[in-house]
């Protein structure tokens, strides 16, 4: 993982749902770049002319509730946001961003205390998110011990290889 | 400390005496479930996964071709020939094909692959419907199944569960997806989530297998990680009839601890709707169809209503009758297993002599996918599940989820309508 990620803040409201993450007519593409081009199309269809890479998704509560569907996280990494902040995360969402590589970080506070626009800063090994447009700082939500030793392994393939090679 | 009935399953998975909530466990799991879609992105994690040549086991692996069937385009076609040449690959045996599977989650139950106190993963997030049978059964994403095709098992944290009691009888035309939807309503889309739902109560002891199956299949709307009930003799009855592996019927502890209990009383529980953007945005039938609301396109199937007792009512509504000029209505059976069966009691001629455009199963319309997919400024009423923002189709059309015989009624008068307005309506 990149030591800091930074861009500026696309602020969105609560409930953000996979449906407009990335609509159902493109769920039969797999290429992350392509899902990338539709990433939040239902709910704004400019955001990926608008964005630019590094940039990072803002959210109210229940970020990435309904579907299962694995390209919701993967269109947000293919459209070349770096990071996603909410107040909380879907279950679903949030063991597929962790399986994807899509940092994820829950903080209430940073939340309300970010602006669309502002230019942000986070540190994903401490979790910490700087508002350098506020001048602000958050600290997010730690990762329970097994996740984060799942996110330090490089996720769950890593972790799935060496629970093969430890049964061989 | 007692367990609850989602504490003692997993226990028993993970191979311990008991577990509590928040601590995380690997649990074996009975069978994992993926469709074209999902399979598709798992078998590409899977094949990057050094050692991985093979799926731990042929037959506790069931992949159906459901989401994009018969194929949308040439790239759906590669997701479903994607599947197919793996299932080949890997011998496994639960390969349902388009004409001899439907919906996942009708078919597997009907296949006899979902049993009381087994634990099932699918790449979908309905897989909670199997809940209905008294198994702990959980949605997850590719890479989550393509580590337990290749291990048999899965890391999960144990969820809090919430015990939610029903009493009371329902009314005439007040169906389980009406209790289900008063449920959301109270609940909230993340009011249970990182949670286990636990079904209880006279009214849910009652309720068909199909009415569990829609209760369950929806506890995902209220963001909950898996829905259950208890098995009883309904169950017991359905199940056996489709298999005769051994299985174990796990009972919640009598002094099992639960987060919360909710108690909702249904003795005068109206039809329900959610209406647009969220299913948890619940209003009483009598306030939706005060509003006189026209729908362009009426739409019955989906893994939540697409069973033979669903069509059954809305051909009692529908028989002899033609639907409103002003709207269309699509009508997918759940399964092969419903179609012919519909077919056998003459409710597909029923359907299709009232107006209605009778399909081949499959998921297609209830996400956006193809089959019935909204227009802008379109309005439907559905018998699915879900309602947000671009779910069939365009970002400007509106959905509201209802049961089978509200959306029967709405197809004949062309708007929101009480099904107990409707008459001549003949017990079913």
């Amino acid at each position: 993982m990149e030591s800091k990620l930074r861009g500026h803040a696309h602020k969105y409201g609560k409930n953000v749902d996979t449906d407009v993450i990335i609509p159902g007519k493109y769920c039969n593409i797999v290429d992350q770049a392509e899902l990338g081009k539709h990433a939040l199309e239902g709910l704004d269809p400019e955001f990926t002319t608008r964005m630019k890479a590094g940039d990072i998704i803002v959210a109210d509560r229940n970020f990435g509730c309904g579907s299962s569907r694995e390209v919701a996280p993967i269109a947000i990494k293919g459209s070349g946001t770096s990071a996603v902040i909410a107040k909380s995360f879907a279950r679903i969402f949030y063991r597929n961003a962790l399986n994807i590589g899509l940092p994820i970080f829950e903080s209430s506070e940073a939340v309300d205390g970010i602006d669309a626009g502002d230019e942000i800063e986070v540190e994903p090994a401490s979790g910490l998110v700087r508002n350098i447009t506020k001048g602000t700082e958050y600290r997010a939500a730690e990762f329970p011990p097994f996740m984060r030793a799942l996110i330090d392994a490089g996720g769950l393939v890593p972790y799935v290889e060496r629970r093969l090679a430890d049964a061989n | 400390m007692g367990m609850t009935l989602t504490e003692k399953i997993l226990a028993r998975h993970a191979g311990v005496e008991s577990v509590e909530p928040g601590r995380i466990v690997n649990a074996k799991v009975d069978l994992v479930l993926a469709n074209e879609l999902s399979a598709a992105v798992a078998i590409g994690v899977m094949r990057q996964i050094k050692g991985a040549d093979r799926v731990f086991d042929p037959e506790r692996i069931a992949l159906v071709e459901d989401h994009f069937v018969p194929a949308k385009d040439a790239q759906s076609a590669k997701l479903a020939k994607l599947m197919k040449d793996f299932a080949i690959e890997q011998k496994i045996t639960h390969f349902f094909d388009v004409g001899r599977g439907g919906i996942e989650h009708v078919v597997l139950p009907e296949e006899g692959l979902v049993a009381p106190g087994e634990l099932i993963v699918g790449g979908d997030s309905h897989t909670c419907t199997y809940g209905a049978f008294g198994a702990f059964a959980t949605g997850m994403g590719s890479t989550d199944i393509a580590a337990a095709f290749v291990l048999g098992e899965v890391w999960l944290k144990v969820p809090a569960s919430i015990k939610i009691v029903y009493n009371g009888k329902l009314g005439p035309m007040v169906f389980a997806k009406d209790v289900m939807l008063r449920t959301v309503g109270e609940l909230g889309i993340d009011g249970a989530t990182y949670r286990a739902i636990e079904y209880h109560g006279s009214t849910v002891d009652e309720l068909s297998i199909t009415g569990r199956i829609t209760m369950a299949n929806m506890a995902i709307e209220a963001g909950a990680k898996n829905g259950i009930f208890h098995a009883d003799a309904k169950t017991l009855a359905y199940v056996t009839e489709r298999t005769n592996r051994p299985f174990v019927v796990d009972r919640a502890d009598p002094d099992a601890v639960y987060e919360r209990v909710v108690n909702i009383d249904v003795g005068a529980l109206e039809p329900q709707v959610a209406c647009p953007h969220t299913p948890d945005n619940v209003h009483p039938i009598s306030e939706v169809a005060a509003d006189k609301i026209a729908v362009d396109q009426v739409f019955i199937g989906s893994c939540t209503n697409g069973y033979i007792e669903d069509l059954r009512v809305v051909a009692n509504i529908l028989e002899g009758k033609r639907i409103a000029s002003s709207l269309r209505v699509i009508v997918n059976p759940g399964s092969q297993k419903v179609w012919m069966q519909a077919a056998q009691e003459g409710i597909l001629t029923t359907l299709a002599a009232a107006g209605c455009a009778v399909n081949t199963p499959g998921c297609g319309a209830c996400f956006g996918g193809h089959m019935g997919t909204l227009g802008d400024g379109e309005r439907a009423v559905s018998t699915t599940n879900r309602n947000y923002v671009g779910r069939m189709g365009s970002p400007k059309a509106e959905v509201y989820l209802a049961s089978p015989a509200t959306c029967a009624a709405s197809a004949l008068t062309g708007m929101i309508t009480d099904p107990r307005t409707v008459a001549a309506f003949a017990e079913v």
